[in-house]
């Protein structure tokens, strides 16, 4: 029953990892994966959400009355959201322009208030916090890592940061880009294929 | 009764916090926020009008009140004076406003060029008349003082084809942005007057 504070951690990134196995949050896993540099800047900013509301709801556990809990929930989770939309408007412009109405949208992410309501209500704030990382980071490497598939079928080439000159041309000019992957049926080939290659791993 | 105080204290504690943080941090970022949608929205626009320019276009900006509206103009250094200034003026789209920002040379009194800002016209149709670039050339040195039109209402303007009313659209914001500078050419010099040293 009782998890080391490692396996906390860890659990997020493989025997729990959102998107394939929880299979929670799957809207902006599909609308937004078309590279992998909006991939990553819409997980760290799910992961900054899902940490910040992890540790205000499990410090505010036992003030929070059970009747209300979930309007208490949504008006912390809310009000990360929108710090997240302000500091990116004000420091990655681009990308936030890139990644649009997905931002404001974290507020129902299911992966957020499932953690609030499932882990966070019920554990320590040290507990709460490596929960919160480590499903944040797992959901940031699945999106992004769905996003290389998808890009890298669909055009080519490999964006991990733009500001930082960070792309790729892998395939080279001679690729003919597969654009149906980074279109939105594209996502769920991927999404479906990648559940079906993680599943095809053995569970110990 | 006492849980429902509490649950009122607790909630109405909490969004009180939740306020006062937003608030503090909405404070503290207005300005760059202001600074990054300036230059990603019209900063590509204004750039390309001021082609050359020694300074910072979105830097070294003014306002004007204008009746009840504040109108933003925008500077740019040519030839080591600023002689250019560029306002953002709209004009009705076939998908809505078409926001244009409009340069002007303050020197020769013509235009310095346009630049579509946002607009939502029909991609392909419409929409070239931000994308492509030979569409906004035309508009490059007319005189200023008269209305600009398309061919098809007399004008010297080719419309982009099939898109006569974005292409209307554009004219009139044109137009527009001249009859503002007409109206407050003395207020403009005078701001330009204190960027010249």
């Amino acid at each position: 029953m009782a998890k080391s504070l490692t396996q906390e951690f860890v659990k997020g990134l493989w025997d729990e990892v959102p998107p394939f196995r929880l299979v929670l949050g799957l809207c902006p896993v599909l609308a937004v994966t078309k590279s992998v540099e909006n991939g990553i800047g819409m997980g760290l900013a799910t992961t900054f959400v899902l940490v910040g509301s992890n540790v205000l709801v499990s410090s505010l556990r036992k003030v929070i009355p059970s009747k209300v809990r979930i309007a208490c929930y949504i008006v912390i989770i809310a009000t990360f959201v929108t710090v997240v939309e302000l500091l990116m408007q004000a420091f990655v412009y681009g990308l936030f322009l890139k990644l649009g109405i997905f931002i404001p949208l974290i507020v129902v992410n299911c992966v957020v208030l499932g953690r609030s309501e499932a882990f966070a209500s019920k554990n320590g704030v040290l507990r709460s916090l490596l929960d919160g990382l480590g499903i944040g980071i797992g959901f940031t490497l699945s999106l992004a890592a769905l996003g290389a598939v998808r890009e890298l079928l669909g055009t080519g080439l490999l964006t991990i940061w733009k500001d930082w000159g960070l792309t790729f041309d892998i395939f080279g000019p001679a690729y003919k880009p597969f654009t149906f992957m980074v279109e939105a049926p594209g996502a769920f080939v991927a999404l479906g294929l990648m559940l079906c290659l993680m599943n095809l791993v053995p569970k110990k | 009764m006492r849980e429902m105080i509490k649950m009122v204290v607790v909630l109405t504690i909490l969004s009180l916090g939740s306020g006062g943080v937003l608030a503090y941090l909405r404070n503290n970022t207005q300005e760059r926020i202001d600074n990054q949608v300036l230059e990603f929205v019209k900063g590509p626009a204004i750039r390309a009008i001021f082609e050359g320019a020694t300074n910072d276009p979105i830097k070294d900006r003014f306002t004007i009140k204008d009746g009840e509206t504040e109108r933003t103009f925008f500077v740019g250094v040519l030839d080591g004076e600023p002689r250019g200034i560029a306002l953002e003026t709209s004009g009705k789209g076939y998908g809505g406003d078409v926001g244009l920002m409009v340069g002007i040379d303050v020197k020769e009194n013509a235009l310095l060029g346009v630049g579509v800002t946002t607009h939502a016209e029909t991609p392909g149709m419409g929409a070239k008349a931000k994308s492509d670039p030979s569409f906004a050339a035309q508009f490059k040195e007319l005189s200023l003082g008269e209305p600009i039109k398309v061919t098809a209402d007399g004008g010297t303007i080719n419309a982009i084809s099939g898109a006569t009313i974005t292409s209307r659209a554009v004219s009139s914001a044109a137009t527009e942005a001249d009859g503002i500078y007409q109206k407050l050419k003395s207020q403009i010099e005078e701001k330009l007057k204190g960027i010249k040293q």
